[in-house]
């Protein structure tokens, strides 16, 4: 076995640990707080998929969040399903709904691309607006059964724990190159024989799929309620800033983004001189600012720099 | 030369009237025009949704401007174009409060506005501009950054600036015109026509189109090219200021004020062409009348579906006509 490879074992032993245990420490509240990290954890390591690493800007994941957040909400709300059972249902769901969105995506690229899912985003919330007797409008819509903070907790570290595993098996196997060749080059992989449509499609499927089951996950983080205004415009802005942060292209720093989006707004609550109303915006802003000027390839990049500093190199290659 | 001849790639050519204009699309808009004069003759209902639309359109158009502006001059889309819109209304507003006349706080903030964006420019697009993600990533945060700032130091509340253009409103048969929307529609033609005038006949028009098209080559033939990415940052922010001061006496200044705006405004600028100001005002004109007669006319049209009916326009045009009306086909290089 690699030392790369058995370093990354005990890495995630070690993360694995951290997470069966802290339970114990920790009271209701904070528990709540830890699974808010795993739903962004998975929320970003699907978009990372989608722009990190077949390179197609998503600034629309809050829609993809919404639809499954919705999937979890009506199911539970209107036919009392079981609350485990709509996750892999909205999983499916949001996987169907990304690869119809995949399609017409094909044809844009770069900028109008980011144009267009951020449309996207702007867009799923309205609708929900719109048909507001199936969906509750402004209101929202709840389930019919709220989990408590344990449940919560154990359930989205462990989603995080497979799609974690699905994720990796997936990008390390012939379709990872296939996404890592079409960010690199588009006519260079249809080249050498990647069917451009399929693998494109694929992403966004896989990615959206990610991001549903993130969004059912949220809503029962949020009491049970699915509503228009929680799915906005900010939540995809804020995974982008997440993933972006965590480093794109690299699986590692992900956690990172994920505890910077989750816990930041917490963590500056109160802020001297400003005050605890604005000083969140003002800190989330400076920071985003600081660390994109900073390390533009984020945590992985630090990661990565720090690797290959002398005396801790290895013999291996890059990612 | 042999090999060259058989490998012609064959482009469909699409006769241009000068400037990216083809003639199916201004037959259209010709058409188009018709139909709004037509309608407006024989239903007053529809002349006023018209007019209203043309008011509305206007302020997208002034955004979108801006956002054509410094997408043409750096090919990256500034998420934070309607804050700093938002920001530098609330500089003219204190200037309000400090006592100048509205009309002397509107240059003074013009000029503000040109040094905020180039600043803005220079200190953080400059240091990551090879990197489209983190551009956007750092316009987000600048997004949130701002929002943040202005509502620690001015507050949320309603607040009310002098009208400029007066509160007048004009009637013809029926149709109602406010002296303010004329006002707002005046002065983004006028800016256009600013617009078209720098980049057309002056020197530093031609060296920012250079510094935009070709860097390198221009750097060559001794433009400077980062300071002329800071001047176009450093204008669209005017545009923004104008666009902020013309959004301000209908939504009157909060600072969400050009959040609603900005997004009708990307609509608008790409459903133009994101390299054509021109393309941008009678986008964000058509926009508006567009939005205003469906929301008229067909009932399923709500008012929540504004948003999503825009960007299925938006959607619409990019899938026909992927560069906009009055876009230019992009070769791409391998």
């Amino acid at each position: 076995m690699s030392r790369r490879l058995i370093v990354a074992i005990v890495v995630l032993l070690v993360a694995a640990a951290v997470v069966v245990l802290l339970p114990f420490q920790l009271d209701g509240y904070h528990e709540g707080l830890a699974a808010k990290v795993a739903i962004f954890f998975i929320a970003v390591l699907g978009l990372n998929i989608l722009t990190g690493y077949t390179g197609q800007i998503s600034i629309g994941h809050g829609a993809f969040m919404a639809i499954g957040g919705y999937t979890t909400a009506v199911m539970s709300h209107y036919h009392h399903t079981n609350l485990l059972l709509t996750l892999p249902l909205a999983f499916v769901i949001a996987f169907g709904f990304g690869v119809i969105v995949g399609i017409p995506a094909l044809r844009f690229s770069g900028v109008y691309l980011a144009l267009a899912t951020f449309a996207l985003a702007v867009s799923v919330p309205q609708f929900a607006l719109k048909f507001s007797k199936f969906l509750g409008g402004s209101n929202g819509i709840q389930t019919f059964t709220t989990p408590t903070h344990l449940w919560l907790y154990v359930v989205s570290w462990s989603c995080a724990g497979i799609l974690f595993l699905v994720a990796w098996l997936v990008l390390r196997g012939r379709t990872g190159r296939a996404f890592r060749s079409i960010r690199d080059s588009e006519i260079a992989a249809a080249a050498s024989g990647v069917t451009l449509p399929i693998y494109k499609t694929l992403a966004f499927g896989i990615s959206a799929a990610f991001a549903g089951v993130a969004g059912s996950l949220f809503v029962l983080a949020t009491n049970g309620f699915a509503q228009p205004n929680e799915f906005g415009v900010f939540l995809s802005l804020e995974l982008l800033v997440g993933a972006a942060v965590a480093g794109l292209g690299s699986l590692w720093g992900v956690l990172i983004g994920a505890i910077f989006i989750a816990l930041l707004p917490t963590v500056s609550a109160d802020v001297p001189l400003i005050g605890s109303a604005h000083g969140q915006d003002v800190v989330f802003g400076l920071i985003v600012i600081g660390v994109m000027l900073v390390l533009p390839t984020g945590f992985a990049g630090l990661l990565h720099r720090l690797r290959s500093l002398p005396g801790i190199r290895t013999a291996e290659g890059e990612d | 030369m042999e090999i060259a001849r058989r490998i012609r790639i064959r482009e469909r050519r699409t006769r241009n009237i000068g400037g990216g204009v083809s003639v199916p699309v201004v037959l259209f808009l010709v058409a188009a025009a018709i139909f709004l004069v037509v309608g407006s003759l024989v239903s007053p209902i529809f002349a006023q949704q018209t007019v209203a639309g043309l008011a509305q359109g206007a302020i997208f158009a002034s955004l979108a401007l801006s956002l054509v502006l410094i997408y043409r001059a750096t090919e990256v889309i500034n998420f934070a174009q309607g804050e700093m819109a938002m920001a530098t209304t609330y500089f003219a507003y204190q200037l309000t409060l400090w006592h100048l006349s509205y009309w002397a706080a509107f240059f003074l903030t013009l000029l503000m506005a040109f040094v905020f964006g180039a600043v803005v420019q220079v200190a953080l697009i400059r240091p990551v501009q090879h990197s489209v993600i983190a551009v956007v990533i750092i316009t987000v945060g600048l997004f949130v950054l701002i929002d943040g700032l202005v509502t620690w130091k001015w507050g949320a509340d309603l607040k009310f600036m002098p009208a400029p253009f007066g509160n007048q409103v004009y009637h013809v048969g029926s149709v109602a015109f406010s002296r303010q929307d004329l006002g707002t529609l005046l002065v983004t033609i006028l800016s256009v026509l600013l617009l078209w005038v720098l980049f057309k006949f002056t020197k530093l028009g031609l060296a920012m189109r250079a510094a935009a098209l070709r860097p390198a080559s221009a750097a060559l033939v001794g433009v400077r090219v980062n300071r002329m990415l800071a001047i176009g940052w450093g204008l669209a922010a005017v545009l923004g200021a104008v666009a902020g001061l013309m959004t301000e006496p209908t939504v009157f200044l909060q600072p969400t004020m050009m959040q609603a705006v900005l997004l009708y405004a990307f609509a608008a600028a790409v459903l133009g062409g994101l390299e054509s100001p021109a393309g941008a005002v009678i986008g964000g004109l058509a926009l508006g009348v567009f939005l205003n007669l469906i929301g008229q006319y067909v009932g399923f049209a709500t008012s929540e579906l504004r948003l999503p009916i825009a960007f299925a326009v938006l959607l619409v045009v990019l899938l026909v006509k992927p560069h906009g009306l009055f876009g230019r086909k992009q070769v791409r290089r391998v």
